[in-house]
């Protein structure tokens, strides 16, 4: 199987902080915040991010829907991303880049636009979840536009094995169905749609009594 | 069981919008909490038993009781970041009926007079992120959010914030840090969250299920709640079955069912009359239990008395045709990955633990390494600030004393294998070698 099980960064010692193995570049001008009046901002970014301010105003909190507002611009969240809503919060591009590496759903470099998750983790992969990855690794591995992984549980193991495709989660998906839900992903049609999760009603016997 | 609380009329259409919720009597539980006084709400909330359906399961009354009274800005949080493996309860609950969520929210703000709330939802639930949002503006529309509810006087503001893919942001502290916009690392308690939480406030951190549930309590008051259930485990619980088993899904059960009649009854097994070799009572967090502890009530104190955990009421079960090396594989690769850091004994025992069962994989590991595995685990249990790494010692240590013996074989047999691979791969370049000197 092709390694598409990405990880975090992670450095020698096992920790997500880097320092510890790459030397500080002391000669480097201490970073500063951008400045709102010369850095140019897209209209859309600023509106996005202005919101996130309105909606959680205290400390940093917009932090993270400042940088879902990245992500929307650009695919990912770019330095020129960062250091443009670092303008708009008045904070430093480190602040921002220092949550964005954290959270598994913020890319740090350039990736397909169409995000393709699939979970490996214990309830799916026990139902064939490495064998549903590998196939769709085979049809869409090559695609500029796609950005498959491998992901950890994402909380629908009820119709394992699974897949979100742009936040839309199907499953269970059959060996079979993948050169079909290939395509829709390459054509940007709905994915599976009987197979959609939120079409799928509750398994619990007493609730169809009702 | 008789009948089902949470999961009441769940698949009628439309539910998810407020029209749906308020003909069928939502909201109505709300404005009764509002005319009682805060003391009477939470002693309704102590004495309905209702225990935290995240995975600790603190008594909701108790908890809510902690929170200091004062002139302080408080909060109540919701975690919806529901990433415990195996765990997908909540998840129906925002998607079907948000508003259920939002009525025993505000009912549990209104009991610790928080004004400001949040719902924190992972960040891989867009779907169910929308559905939720478009309830939030719906009830503000409506006036339930906002100012003087119901003219009771009390203000309440809700917003609600995702979370971008971390498992460690459903840890109360971690989700905490989150939401004031850091990297997700867990705090040092004391302080505990409901005197200094959110923004330094006094913060009541629950569940989405335990706080669904709050509107039932209201109606059925405390003592028709805990009527249902049993000592020490009140009311009805969301169970995901998940892994090898015919019908999976959630299930609405009465705490102290079987377990047998959950995985068996409702569930239907494994398939192809498979064998159960272990399931997971609570989660991947939970230490496994056996095919012998079917029988044992699906309750907090008899799961606790067989060695495991209720944790977050996620079954998963695994039949006798997989292998407990692959299992403790995922387990490791998930919570080394999913370890934030900052505490050495998880950052390095989740790590090496997974080095080491890959070395079992790999055919190089010997069968000291079993004690060596499990002597790590021990060593991460209650020495770090939350409970990520134990979240893995615990399964990883019940999995190698219960199947010790198949560890054992596989760690034989990969070893062989290697060897005779290696053998082969040297008889080749002695062949080679041979026929380069003649």
């Amino acid at each position: 199987m092709a390694d598409v099980q990405r990880h975090v960064a992670r450095f020698t010692h096992g920790s997500r902080i880097p320092g510890w193995d790459r030397a500080a570049d002391l000669e480097k001008e201490p970073a500063v915040v951008p400045d709102a009046a010369t850095t140019e901002v897209p209209g859309e970014l600023r509106a996005a991010i202005e919101d996130a301010v309105r909606r959680f105003p205290v400390g940093d909190s917009a932090f993270i829907p400042a940088l879902y507002a990245v992500q929307a611009q650009y695919g990912w969240c770019s330095p020129e991303g960062i250091e443009q809503a670092a303008a708009v919060l008045g904070r430093t591009p480190a602040a921002l880049t220092a949550v964005a590496t954290f959270y598994d759903m913020f890319e740090m470099e350039p990736l397909g636009r169409k995000s393709v998750y699939v979970c490996t983790n214990i309830s799916c992969s026990l139902v064939g979840a490495d064998q549903l990855l590998a196939a769709l690794e085979e049809e869409l591995g090559e695609d500029p536009d796609v950005n498959l992984r491998g992901f950890e549980c994402l909380g629908a193991c009820d119709i394992a094995p699974m897949a979100s495709v742009d936040g839309v989660y199907v499953g269970p998906i059959e060996l079979g169905e993948v050169p079909e839900l290939a395509n829709q992903i390459r054509q940007g049609d709905d994915p599976l749609p009987a197979k959609q999760l939120i079409r799928r009603p509750c398994a619990d016997p007493k609730v169809a009594e009702q | 069981m008789t009948d089902t609380l949470l999961f009441k009329g769940i698949d009628e259409p439309g539910l998810n919008t407020i029209d749906v919720y308020l003909a069928r009597g939502g909201y109505t539980q709300l404005q009764r909490a509002l005319k009682m006084k805060r003391g009477d709400l939470i002693t309704e909330l102590t004495g309905s038993g209702l225990r935290g359906r995240g995975g600790a399961g603190f008594p909701i009354g108790k908890k809510a009781s902690f929170i200091p009274k004062g002139d302080m800005q408080k909060y109540v949080v919701c975690n919806a970041d529901e990433s415990e493996p195996g765990t997908f309860k909540d998840r129906e609950l925002i998607q079907k009926n948000p508003h259920q969520l939002i009525e025993g929210l505000i009912i549990a703000a209104f009991a610790v007079d928080a004004t400001i709330n949040y719902i924190y939802i992972r960040g891989e639930y867009e779907q169910q992120a929308d559905i939720l949002d478009a309830a939030i503006s719906e009830a503000r529309d409506r006036g339930i959010i906002g100012e003087n509810i119901f003219g009771s006087g009390f203000s309440v503001e809700l917003e609600l914030a995702r979370g971008a893919g971390a498992y460690i942001c459903g840890e109360e502290t971690g989700l905490l840090d989150s939401l004031e916009g850091k990297r997700g690392n867990p705090r040092l308690k004391p302080p505990f969250p409901a005197n200094e939480g959110l923004f330094n406030g006094p913060t009541l951190i629950n569940n989405v299920e335990t706080l669904s549930a709050i509107p039932s309590i209201i109606e059925l008051g405390a003592e028709g709640y805990a009527a249902i259930g049993v000592k020490d485990s009140a009311g009805t619980k969301l169970v995901s079955i998940s892994g090898n088993i015919e019908r999976p899904g959630n299930y609405e059960v009465e705490l102290g069912i079987s377990s047998r009649e959950i995985i068996y009854g409702l569930a239907g097994g494994p398939p192809d009359g498979r064998k159960i070799k272990c399931w997971f009572p609570g989660g991947s967090s939970t230490p496994v239990l056996t095919a012998d502890d079917l029988d044992v009530g699906y309750d907090y104190d008899s799961i606790e008395a067989a060695g495991s955990m209720l944790g977050s009421g996620a079954i998963i079960v695994v039949d006798e045709t997989q292998s407990v090396v692959e299992l403790a594989y995922k387990l490791a690769k998930f919570y080394s990955h999913e370890s934030c850091g900052k505490c050495t004994p998880c950052r390095e025992g989740t790590r090496w633990t997974f080095h080491m069962v890959e070395r079992i994989k790999e055919g190089t590991a010997t069968p000291m390494d079993l004690d060596i595995m499990a002597a790590v685990q021990e060593q991460i249990i209650g020495h770090c600030l939350c409970v990520l790494g134990d979240a893995m010692a615990m399964p990883i240590g019940s999995l190698i004393a219960k199947f010790r013996d198949e560890f054992e074989a596989e760690i034989e047999a990969n070893r062989n294998e290697r060897e005779r691979k290696l053998a082969a791969e040297f008889a080749a370049a002695e062949v080679e070698i041979e026929g380069i000197s003649a």
